[in-house]
């Protein structure tokens, strides 16, 4: 099924969408089975009873019921209901009551009209969007557990192949885990609606082997690159109200109404997967959101042609 | 009781004025003419939700199209779900309970019939309201502005600060004022069965119509009551400065959530069983035997409406309950599927061993079967919470309900207007254009909705205005708006129907299905006060042991 | 356009059915129940949540007083309406009118208690969490007893004019069920309020 399509709920590739896809199998067939046998009866009933012409001179015979059947057809299904529930009740608890290792990778994410914050409290990081966790080897378990918070509305969190999705919520912190036993890109997309740009809410999770996790986060914990090529562009930057929303460390921006913009460059697309993280895109972005992104919460900034083509070339050093 | 009520639908009204007339419609107090006046406007708001829903078809025909703006987008799926809920399915099923309650228990009206005309006013007002909002609304850019929060209208989303502008005022408003109209017919309805009974008619001999009006009319008490209490206190919140649903002071989101599903998923039941009480009615006469063990049903009804009080959170299963919790909608909801299954047993019970006919109010019970069957199993899929965890908040989820409302309740609607039609105007529908109507809207729906599982187990949430390409959704979604242009064909086959037998029908006569409950007794359409003198009866099918003197029901029960 | 008359069986010799203005006051009642249920609820699920002060311990005392009249109301109620059966419509206004002024006098003590939370202590629906649900839910009730008020008012006034004897006592008597629906709650809300919610 990855042929069809990369969020495909049949591709599962972590422990908790494994034990779901298990389960839904055993529910699809179960339920299929039931399908399969009450519509033969009623397709049945319609082909054996139906009447090519009305002919209403003869009834049938009446019959009001029967308690015998009436029973049977009460209690398998009851038996039916218990073996589905017990096999859902374990998979419930194996997901949700699952330990944290203490090896664990601690991630928080919180979720924004339009866009997603990632914070690693250990690493001391903090980014957009793209989500990096490391592949978990069975020997040295590294899975991730997430931390799930809102800053404003409810929105959901889901990558189907890595397991299913939770909401954040705000006022009320939930957590999930994965696992991913290879390295790969996953895609999924923000599922509560959120607002007019739920739709433009994609997430993007990098699956990195132990060490290209380990030089991703190296990178990012370092503070911005000062490129003394694009320093006009960053005067502009400074001294435009972008800073009021944005942080780049080492610089006076340390707003945190939008993305973290340290390592823009380390990152494949702009506004969540709203555009390809190209310079052109880029400037179309800072000089009209609503042509990329309409209702996102970022103001047109009103720059100069040529105080845009700094700011861009500035971001652009940005890695 | 006014003397308007005496004049009746089909009586020659030629030689009033119209404003006559219009006065005597908007005036009447009449169980019959109220019925007619919420079906007439449930058709119409069915037209104006379907035409949403064919706008939201049309933007998701291929990735990045733009034919309406993410606001527009986002209005229409919100008008679109709660329009067809409150003010299309629900009125239209009040709409049948008036009309075919009173005839069937053998009364002369409702209980209250003066309460009954306010209830449908404020039925109507609140559609009213709802729609104004598309001019009177002050949106952010000061255009008109529909509510654009989805029909659940999840706090914080409609707190001042993310929902600027009145939209969600009137969406509100709208619901409460439907909602209080809803709760007054609910209430004339219990009263009307529990009180107005012709002599002889026990519980245990009424039709099984109103029983399964009288339980969903116990649950619109229980269940609609939440959200109205709900909805005051958003009203609190947005006007009063309130902070029920702020999470900035401490409010909970969470807690709307638990409201407003408290009283959606026994909404869905009160959806549902007045289709139920269609099928209960219209499988026997077609299939010309008696309802397939009428207590059992009765008591699955009940059932029904109990488990159903106690199921709302599996609507909540990614917002991060317990996994105590979690396993305890599981299994409630998954119970719930017992009595709705005896349901489904006892039709095709009935249907066994009689003479099926196969008119179009048993073509579409037929497809109700098939289609309510596979709406109820994906229910099962999904009330498995884990399953749900990926499942929720999907175009699967849409393709579920769905399924069981069009697939369900729509077609026993159907079913409901080729069978009572006649009763209510005097004149049959065309066989031939329902049959048309029929196999296109199966086609339709089909092409529709079983497709639309499929974007859903690939990863595609709802309410997304647009989608990437590459996630193989493009074709699906091609096809499965397709298939919504079909509907819209076969639901226009069937106004012009409804329009064209009105004057040109075949004569219908009193009893055209030979059937045997007693709102077949009277001249279609019904005289004013519906019998000259009350019938007395003496089993469940009275018009049967007239017809029948040498084999009566009543030696059987 | 009449009825086809149809040769139906005989009538059963007794066939009662209930009073239909008591089935629809049942039937409102359980409604009402059901919206009294979700304030209530709200009000536990916030008890302690409040970010800010005041507290329902600083500010709340209990109104054993205006309790005690509104639940003797329901007995006053009930014998006027047990009056009116008889047909004893003087006793029957005289227990009425009393109803009334246990009933105002109840609507009084809310004013008072109101006032002095909103003037001495600050707080308003708008305060806090506390404020919110209790403004809300006591309001709630208070609005219910309000109404049931107004309606007993009414029939005061109709018995004064002379037009309610016995025969009118079943339509009286479904007025003293909401009125004792309103108590009801009361010792509900009087419960989570004050006691628990202390
Ligand atoms: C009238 C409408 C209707 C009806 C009758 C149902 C019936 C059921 N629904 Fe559905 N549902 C909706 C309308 C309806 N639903 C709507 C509108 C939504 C979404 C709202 C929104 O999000 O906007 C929804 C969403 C919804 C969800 C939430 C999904 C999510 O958002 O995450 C769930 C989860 O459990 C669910 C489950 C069920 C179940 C278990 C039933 C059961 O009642 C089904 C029972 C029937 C059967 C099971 C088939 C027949 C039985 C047998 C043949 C017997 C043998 C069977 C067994 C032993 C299993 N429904
Ligand atoms: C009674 C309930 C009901 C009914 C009958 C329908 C019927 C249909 N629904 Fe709806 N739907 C909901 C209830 C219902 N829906 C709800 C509750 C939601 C959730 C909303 C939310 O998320 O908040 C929803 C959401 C929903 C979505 C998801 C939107 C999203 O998440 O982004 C989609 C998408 O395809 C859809 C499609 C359809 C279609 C194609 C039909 C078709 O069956 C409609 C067929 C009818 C027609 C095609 C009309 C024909 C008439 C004309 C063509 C004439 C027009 C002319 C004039 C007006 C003069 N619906
Ligand atoms: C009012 C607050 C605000 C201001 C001012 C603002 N932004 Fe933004 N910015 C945002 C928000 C919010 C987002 C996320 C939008 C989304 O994805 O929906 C964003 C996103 C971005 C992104 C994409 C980041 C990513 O990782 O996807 C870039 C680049 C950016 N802004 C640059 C700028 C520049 C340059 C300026 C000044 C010229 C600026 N912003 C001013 C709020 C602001
Ligand atoms: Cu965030 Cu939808
Ligand atoms: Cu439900």
């Amino acid at each position: 099924m990855t042929a069809l399509s990369p969020t495909s709920i049949f591709n599962p590739t972590s422990t908790p969408a494994h034990s779901i896809f298990h389960l839904s199998i055993f529910v699809l067939v179960i339920t299929a089975l039931i399908f399969i046998v009450v519509a033969g009866l009623l397709t049945y009933a319609v082909i054996k009873f139906g009447q090519a012409t009305a002919d209403s001179s003869h009834e049938p015979p009446q019959v009001y019921g029967s308690t015998q059947i009436e029973l049977s057809w009460t209690i398998i299904p009851i038996l039916i209901v218990v073996v589905l529930y017990l096999a859902t009740a374990q998979v419930i608890h194996g997901i949700q009551d699952a330990p944290e290792p203490k090896t664990a990778l601690d991630v928080i994410a919180i979720g924004h009209q339009y866009w997603w914050e990632f914070r690693y409290p250990k690493l001391g990081i903090v980014t957009a969007n793209e989500l990096h966790i490391p592949v978990n080897e069975p020997a040295r378990p590294t899975p991730t557990f997430i931390q799930l918070l809102s800053a404003d509305t409810d929105h959901s969190f889901w990558i189907p192949e890595l397991g299913g999705k939770t909401d954040l919520i705000p006022n009320h912190p939930n957590k999930m885990w994965m696992d991913p036993p290879h390295a790969g890109i996953f895609l999924g997309q923000c599922a509560q609606y959120c607002g007019t740009q739920h739709a433009k809410m994609l997430l993007r999770v990098y699956v990195d082997s132990p060490d290209e996790f380990a030089g991703w986060v190296r990178n990012q914990q370092q503070p911005a690159v000062q490129d003394a090529s694009a320093t006009a562009g960053r005067e502009v930057f400074e001294h435009t109200a972008c800073i009021n929303c944005h942080t780049i460390t080492g610089t006076a921006a340390d707003g945190r109404f939008g993305p973290d913009l340290t390592h823009l460059m380390s990152r494949a697309t702009i506004a969540s997967g709203a555009a390809q993280n190209t310079p052109e895109d880029l400037r179309l972005w800072i000089q009209r959101p609503d042509a990329v992104k309409p209702g996102s919460l970022m103001p047109a900034m009103q720059l100069s042609n040529q105080d845009l083509d700094a700011i861009v070339s500035y971001m652009e050093t940005l890695r | 009781m006014s003397s308007d009520a005496i004049t009746m639908p089909g009586v020659n009204i030629d030689d009033r004025a119209w404003v006559d007339v219009l006065h005597r419609w908007l005036t009447t107090v009449d169980h019959k003419r109220l019925g007619i006046l919420y079906i007439l406007y449930a058709l119409f708001f069915l037209l104006v939700a379907g035409a949403e829903a064919l706008i939201i078809r049309i933007q998701l025909i291929h990735s990045h199209n733009d034919f309406v703006s993410p606001q527009v987008f986002n209005r229409m799926f919100t008008m679109h779900g709660t329009t067809m809920i409150f003010f299309v399915v629900m009125p239209v099923l009040f709409g049948f309970a008036n009309y075919l309650v009173p005839l069937m228990i053998g009364a002369r009206d409702m209980a209250f019939p003066r309460l009954n005309a306010f209830s449908f006013w404020l039925t109507a007002l609140g559609g009213f309201l709802l729609y104004f909002s598309f001019v009177g609304a002050n949106g952010l850019y000061g255009a008109g502005n529909a509510p654009d929060v989805g029909w659940w209208a999840y706090a914080p989303l409609t707190a001042r600060a993310f929902s600027p502008g009145h939209s969600s005022d009137y969406w509100t408003l709208a619901l409460l004022v439907s909602g209080f109209g809803s709760i007054g017919t609910a209430i004339n309805i219990i009263a009307t069965i529990l009180c107005l009974r012709c002599p002889g008619m026990t519980l245990n001999r009424m039709p099984l119509f109103a029983w399964l009006n009288l339980v969903m009319s116990g649950l619109v008490l229980i269940a609609l009551t939440p959200l109205s209490a709900a909805q005051i206190m958003l009203l609190i919140d947005r006007y009063l400065g309130g902070h029920f649903f702020d999470a900035q002071a401490g409010g909970s989101a969470a807690l709307w959530m638990h409201f407003f599903w408290i009283f959606g998923h026994p909404e869905v039941y009160i959806l549902i069983i007045p289709a139920f009480a269609f099928m209960s009615e219209i499988i026997p006469v077609f299939s010309r035997k008696p309802i397939f063990g009428y207590p059992i049903m009765v008591a699955a009804t009940i059932a029904i409406g109990f488990v159903s009080m106690s199921v709302w959170a599996h609507h909540l299963f990614t917002i991060g309950m317990s996994s105590y919790a979690n396993s305890f909608f599981t299994i409630t909801s998954m119970v719930i599927g017992v009595p709705t299954g005896i349901k489904i047993f006892n039709w095709l019970g009935t249907m066994w061993g009689g003479k099926i006919q196969f008119k179009v109010p048993m073509l579409f019970c037929i497809g109700f079967l098939f289609q309510f069957l596979i709406g109820g199993l994906t229910g099962i899929m999904q009330a498995t919470a884990p399953v749900d965890w990926q499942l929720s908040l999907s175009y699967f989820v849409v393709a579920h309900f769905h399924y069981i409302i069009v697939g369900g309740i729509i077609f026993a609607l159907f079913a409901a207007f080729y069978y009572w039609y006649p009763k209510i105007t005097g004149r049959m529908l065309s066989e031939t254009l329902g049959k048309w109507h029929f196999w296109l809207f199966l086609i339709g729906f089909h092409l529709t909705f079983d497709l639309m599982h499929i974007p859903g187990l690939l990863g595609m949430p709802r309410r997304i205005y647009t989608y990437e390409p590459g996630r193989g959704w493009d074709t699906l979604n091609l096809l499965i708006t397709v298939g919504a242009f079909i509907q819209g064909i076969a639901i226009m086959i069937f106004v012009a129907n409804l329009v064209i037998s009105y004057f040109k029908g075949d004569v219908a006569g009193n009893d055209p299905w030979d059937a045997w409950t007693l709102e077949w007794s009277v001249s279609s359409p019904p005289p004013a006060y519906n019998f000259a003198t009350i019938p007395v009866v003496e089993s469940r099918r009275p018009l049967w042991d007239v017809k029948h003197p040498e084999d009566p029901d009543s030696r059987y029960e | 356009m009449t009825a086809i008359p149809i040769p139906f069986p005989q009538r059963p010799e007794t066939w009662n059915l209930p009073y239909r203005g008591k089935v629809a006051m049942a039937s409102l009642i359980i409604g009402e129940s059901a919206i009294f249920t979700i304030f209530v609820v709200a009000y536990l699920f916030y008890l302690g949540k409040s970010v800010s002060g005041p507290t329902p311990r600083e500010v709340l005392t209990p109104p054993i007083l205006f309790t005690i009249f509104l639940l003797s109301s329901s007995a006053t109620i009930h014998f006027a309406t047990r009056f009116l059966e008889r047909n004893k419509v003087g006793p029957f206004l005289g227990f009425w009118l009393f109803t009334i002024a246990l009933g105002a006098s109840f609507l009084y003590g809310t004013a008072r208690e109101w006032q002095r939370l909103i003037y001495g202590h600050g707080l308003t629906i708008s305060t806090n969490l506390f404020g919110t649900t209790y403004y809300s839910l006591v309001g709630l009730h208070a609005f219910h007893v309000s109404v049931g008020l107004v309606m007993l008012c009414l029939v005061a006034i109709f018995t004064m004019l002379g037009g309610v004897d016995s025969e009118q006592s079943r339509r009286v008597g479904v007025l003293s069920m909401y009125w004792h629906f309103v108590d009801a709650v009361w010792v509900v809300v009087f419960t989570v309020v004050y006691i628990v919610g202390r």
